[in-house]
């Protein structure tokens, strides 16, 4: 397919398209923050599939491009090209390396997948329910409830889901992880935070009018002070208990906490 | 407009449908559509009320049973299913009926039409319509989300916004858009005269306008705003929209299922000969794939559907969990058919691109069966991948892996096909109109689609980056950088097969490129915003994604005006665009050997496919031997004459035979005729006469053909006229059966078999008229006389003169009846004349002279004066037995009431027995 008369521009066209797609990955800043191990391992492969799929887009755009350039018919030119059917040698090659590199981004994939959704001894147990159109987050152990996702850094959570009424899904960007929550069963997800800061929770599956706003927040807080937070919470729970005894546990409980945001 | 030349104008059914005005339908539509409705609500009304139901007024059960009679009062109206109504009921149906075949003015476009091409017209302009009302939503979503904060449309509208623009361009525009374009060419491209159910391809067609209507008109009765999804339970909450959209979505995709059958039965069996599966071009590989897909898959969806809408309407809980229904199990039936439908929106586009790329690079598609092999794989894998819409969703884990496997494969046949693309245009003459650069433009923009469906086919980032921005601007890479300009490039390429006119060459490079910079700069950023964390389907978002957002909207622009500019071209094109010629791309299909508009039946002659589609560069090669002529404009020299053997020998001159030549030269006008004249053990100068005779009567008509006699048996001479030249097909004329020698020696079957062609059998009744040889060649001699017909005088008179040229005759037998014409005396006078001329004809027609007889009351020159004023004859001649006095001296007054005609006498020699005539 190659010979000297091709080779030498379509090296330079390379080498020009694939600055500015180099760049463009570069110059961009594609990714938002990150704050969790699992953000670390998704977006390394991401990274990773970009590159080998650079590599198609480049040698696409390239010949494409040359082809316009090179091939192009003088006007008036009614003859043909010449007539090739194929070349079967080549057609294994394209089909085999493809092959190849796919074998290994899902090979990759299933690590990323296996690590991410592998689970820790001492994960934080949350129960989170979706409704049109807010979260609720409960910590059964010690039967507090927050609209805030507060959960200690460095230590994995398990998220259990489930929804009162439409499919709701469960997204914090900052950690790359997603889960729809779904009525009539009971989803997971584990995630490890390594950062302290408050992360935004989106609700990522269409629920109805209000599904724009169903937003929330993730602090992830110092192990101190989380376990400040729960102490405080939990006496609260109490308190309000010890009030009105009728009252069910936990009813708007962590609104009003005056712990501190990471 | 476009109109298809009438080159089927003589041809004999006998129960065409009576034609009726345009508004006939229009009115019926009219009325019945509301009728119907009408009809629903009532019958809803009445089983509540017998039921005892409360509430009686439930709206979503009126208006589902209501709307969905609407539909059926609609297509009723219209006319679809008049003929399969009428063959029900027992009424007496033409199987070849084509009074609703073709087109001739802009009207036949507004009713059932059975012609493949008037369908595919209809499809392209009417889901093109349906593509600007798609656009309208895109560009009120885009308006919405010009800057954060809710502008113009509340979260409900927005979410109806985004439901509704997805379901118009998925099922109104780009699935039946291509059915459309393929419905055009495809018949064409494999050589066939029509689809395989034109009655049903009118269906398909009109079940698109009920389907599209409601679709369009379910804003107006609160949105259905689930997402184009429709994921229960969210979409149960739905109103009125929603059941529109249910019942819109099932009459289109029915209209889908339909035409998929069609197309799948019409390149099972409706191929040219020579037409073998790898000659066929790419694009009917596409369709017959994608019509597999639609046939398995789309089923699916309509019962996802249905369900839903049973939900909803009739209070089953198929996916009620608070009832025992399974939410997930929605999405499983929902995908299983909606991912074979990405398929089914991209590989007729595929088709398309192959087509364009190959014949605007001059080159072979490269890899042709791998290409052809990748499709099928691409549509075989397509089913076992559905679950990769739902690595989120929460159903079985263990799912994840093996669907993220089969995922990441169909990037191999997908690279197979964008690889073998380029080595298409690698080292072609590439020309850069209109068509190719949507298709070059296809290659860039679907790789780039192609690429993130990798990413997304991954679970660890699917799960970071499913139902955000990401996603959409995945699936928009997929629908328009695939789709949508494969669709372009596929009307701009036949835009001059289907109009016969030419686009604005100039105006489509401005098009494609206003469109492709629109394209990208709208939907490459929101991969951006898409990782970043917008999530789709909110109306509101964060301010830091507000500049991209706006930018996004302001490029959106691009593509609105883009489209405006195509409109205008198509528009103006179609209206005053200079003349297409056949084949404006010098493809090589068989779309391109055909005339621009084709004629009614496509072909003129079957075309006989005798190599591969895309021989580009090769000297001589070529892929069908098409009989098109040079002289109405093609540049084709492929132009040859086909062969008709016709073999008769009494009933050669007849007039049912002559008929059936013509008719068969009108209907092709290619044919020329080889006339076989067995006269083994028969008069042959009697079989000589009438072959001239016929053979100047043909002549006159501009029909081609020439004859011989044979001494030979009808087989024998069949079969030896079929050794000298090559026959397509064959035309053997007998009497009826009682009276025929030939049907009862098995003649017909045993030269059916012999010959080996297409054989048509012609039963001509003798004595019947003869103006078939009302022709100039043809001499017109008009004998008058009584007792000098049926001699041998004369007889040897008219067969002399019959050997010097062609000659017919017709005998006025004078009775020369005086006094009252009903006396038993006229009676016998006349019956005994009339015998006498019967005699007469009965001889000539033996003698291979065509006759027809007449008896005259009166004597011969009223004869004489009859024969001038009805018969225009050449010739009189005025036959009269020696010494028959009354003619005779009748001869002068002949001559003066014959005017200009010429008279002559011919006395009949005494010594020749005459019969005996009493006086």
């Amino acid at each position: 397919m190659l010979n000297s008369r091709h080779t030498g521009p379509l090296a330079l066209l390379t080498l020009v398209v694939g600055a500015i797609t180099v760049a463009q990955a570069f110059v961009i800043d594609w990714l938002p923050e990150q704050a969790g191990e699992e953000a670390a391992r998704i977006d390394w492969l991401l990274w990773f599939m970009f590159w080998v799929s650079a590599v198609f887009f480049v040698l696409v755009t390239v010949v494409l491009l040359y082809c316009v350039w090179a091939f192009r018919a003088k006007p008036g030119d009614e003859t043909d090209g010449p007539p090739i059917h194929g070349n079967t040698r080549l057609e294994v090659v394209w089909t085999l390396i493809p092959a190849f590199l796919l074998a290994v981004v899902v090979v990759l994939a299933i690590v990323v997948l296996e690590d991410n959704e592998a689970t820790a001894a001492d994960r934080v147990k949350v129960e989170v329910i979706g409704e049109q159109f807010v979260w609720r987050m409960q910590y059964p152990e010690i039967g507090v409830e927050s609209g805030d996702l507060r959960i200690p850094v460095d230590r994995q959570v398990e998220l259990t889901m489930r929804a009162s009424d439409v499919i709701h899904s469960f997204w914090v960007p900052a950690m790359r992880v997603k889960q729809d929550v779904v009525p009539g069963i009971t989803t997971d997800l584990v995630f490890t935070p390594d950062k302290v800061g408050t992360y935004e929770v989106v609700c990522a599956e269409v629920c109805g009018v209000g599904h724009g706003v169903m937003r929330t927040r993730a602090i992830v807080m110092e192990p101190d002070a989380y376990a400040e937070w729960l102490a405080a919470a939990q006496a609260k729970v109490r308190a309000d208990a010890d009030q009105a005894p009728t009252a069910p546990a936990g009813d708007g409980g962590g609104d009003a906490e005056p712990a501190e945001e990471g | 407009m476009s109109s298809h030349a009438p080159a089927h104008a003589a041809h004999g059914h006998d129960a065409h449908s009576p034609s009726v005005p345009l508004s006939y339908w229009w009115k019926r539509v009219g009325w019945m559509t509301p009728a119907f409705f009408a009809a629903g609500l009532v019958i809803v009304w009445f089983v509540r009320a017998v039921f005892g139901m409360d509430p009686l007024w439930n709206a979503e059960v009126y208006y589902t049973v209501a709307t969905l009679l609407a539909g059926f009062g609609f297509l009723t109206g219209i006319g679809c299913f008049d003929w399969w109504l009428k063959y029900a009921m027992g009424r007496k149906v033409d199987f070849h009926d084509h009074s609703f075949h073709g087109a001739t003015s802009w009207k036949a476009y507004f009713r059932v039409n059975t012609d493949h091409k008037v369908i595919g017209t209809q499809y392209v302009v009417l889901t093109f319509i349906f593509f600007i009302f798609g656009g309208l939503f895109a560009e009120a979503i885009r308006a919405e989300l010009a800057e954060p904060g809710q502008q113009f449309v509340n979260g409900e509208q927005y979410n109806g916004l985004f439901s509704t623009h997805a379901v118009i361009m998925i099922f109104l525009f780009v699935i039946p858009m291509f059915a459309g374009l393929a419905n055009y060419v495809l018949p064409i491209m494999i050589g066939a005269k029509d689809m395989a159910f034109p009655r049903l391809n009118a269906l398909s067609f009109w079940m698109l306008v009920p389907g599209g209507v409601m679709i369009l008109a379910s804003p107006f009765v609160g949105y259905f705003s689930a997402g184009w999804t429709q994921y229960a339970p969210l979409a149960i909450q739905g109103g009125t929209g929603v059941t529109l959209f249910q019942i819109g979505v099932q009459f289109a995709g029915f209209s889908s299922i339909f035409t998929a059958i069609n197309f799948l039965v019409t390149i099972a069996t409706m191929r040219a000969p020579g037409m073998t599966v790898w000659r066929m071009p790419l694009l009917v590989w596409a369709n017959a794939t994608t019509s597999a897909l639609v046939v398995f898959g789309t089923p699916f969806v309509a019962a996802s559907q249905f369900m839903n809408l049973f939900d909803r309407v009739m209070g089953t809980n198929f996916f009620d969990a608070t009832q025992g229904g399974d939410v997930i199990a929605y999405q499983h039936i929902f995908w299983f058919y909606s991912h074979p439908a990405v398929y089914i929106m991209m590989i007729p586009g595929f088709g398309i691109i192959s087509e364009v790329l190959a014949t605007f690079s001059r080159k072979p598609v490269f890899g042709y069966r791998a290409l052809a092999m990748a499709t099928v794989a691409i549509a075989v894998l397509g089913f076992g991948v559905w679950a990769h819409h739902m690595f989120t969703s929460g159903m079985a884990d263990w799912l994840r892996v093996p669907m993220m496997i089969t995922t990441v494969i169909i990037a191999v046949p997908t690279g197979i096909k964008v690889f073998s693309w380029l080595g298409t245009i690698w080292r072609g003459k590439l020309h850069l109109k209109t068509p190719m650069l949507y298709a070059l433009g296809f290659l860039f923009t679907f790789t780039i689609g192609g690429l993130s469906g990798v990413f997304l086919g991954t679970v660890p980032i699917t799960i970071a980056t499913t139902d955000t921005y990401f996603i959409v601007a995945h699936i928009h890479y997929v629908f328009v950088g695939g789709s949508a300009f494969t669709i372009f490039a596929g009307i701009y390429y036949w835009f001059p097969k289907m109009t016969g006119r030419m686009y604005n060459e100039r105006l489509g490079a401005w098009q494609f490129w206003l469109f492709f910079i629109g394209f990208n700069a709208t939907m490459y950023p929101m991969h951006w915003l898409g990782l970043q964390g917008m999530p789709r389907r909110v109306a509101d978002y964060d301010e830091r994604f507000a500049e991209v957002n706006l930018v996004i909207s302001v490029a959106s622009i691009l593509m609105v005006i883009s489209t405006l500019l195509f409109i205008y071209n198509m528009v103006n094109s179609w209206i005053r665009g200079p003349k297409a010629p056949w084949n404006p791309w010098r493809g090589r299909s068989l779309e391109w050997l055909v005339s621009s508009p084709p004629s009614i039946f496509n072909f003129e002659t079957d075309p006989l496919v005798v190599g591969g589609p895309y021989q580009y560069g090769i000297e001589g090669a070529r892929h069908a031997v098409v009989y098109a002529p040079t002289e109405v404009g093609g540049e084709l020299t492929e132009a040859e004459k086909r062969t008709i053997l016709v073999v008769a020998h009494e009933t050669l001159a007849s007039q049912q035979l002559v008929d059936a030549i013509r008719r068969k030269a009108a209907e092709e006008h290619y044919w020329r005729f080889t006339i076989a004249v067995p006269a083994a053990d028969r008069d042959k100068r009697a079989a000589e006469r009438r072959l001239q005779t016929v053979l100047a009567v043909l002549a006159e008509d501009g029909i081609d053909a020439s004859g011989q006699v044979y001494d030979l048996g009808p087989v024998e001479a069949a079969t030896k006229a079929a050794s000298e030249e090559t026959i397509q097909g064959a035309i053997v004329a007998t009497y009826s059966k009682d009276s025929s020698r030939w049907l009862k020696q098995d003649v017909v079957d045993r030269m059916r078999k012999s010959l080996r062609s297409d054989l048509t059998q012609i039963v001509v009744t003798p004595g019947e008229v003869v103006e078939a040889f009302d022709a100039k060649g043809v001499q017109h001699v008009v004998v008058i006389g009584r007792d000098g017909l049926s001699s041998q005088g004369l007889m040897a008179e008219l067969e002399r003169r019959a050997d010097q040229g062609p000659l017919r005759v017709t005998v006025l037998a004078a009775a020369g009846i005086e006094g009252p014409a009903w006396t038993d005396e006229a009676n016998a006078l006349r019956e005994d004349v009339g015998e006498r001329a019967g005699e007469t004809l009965g001889l000539l027609l033996l003698a291979g002279i065509p006759a027809e007889g007449e008896v005259i009351d009166r004597d011969a020159p009223a004869a004489a004066r009859v024969a001038a004023e009805s018969y225009s004859p050449d010739l009189i001649l005025v036959a009269s037995a020696r010494g028959e006095s009354a003619i005779e001296n009748a001869v002068e007054a002949v001559r003066e009431n014959a005017g200009i005609v010429e008279v002559e006498h011919f006395i009949v020699d005494a010594e020749a027995p005459a019969a005996p005539m009493g006086s």
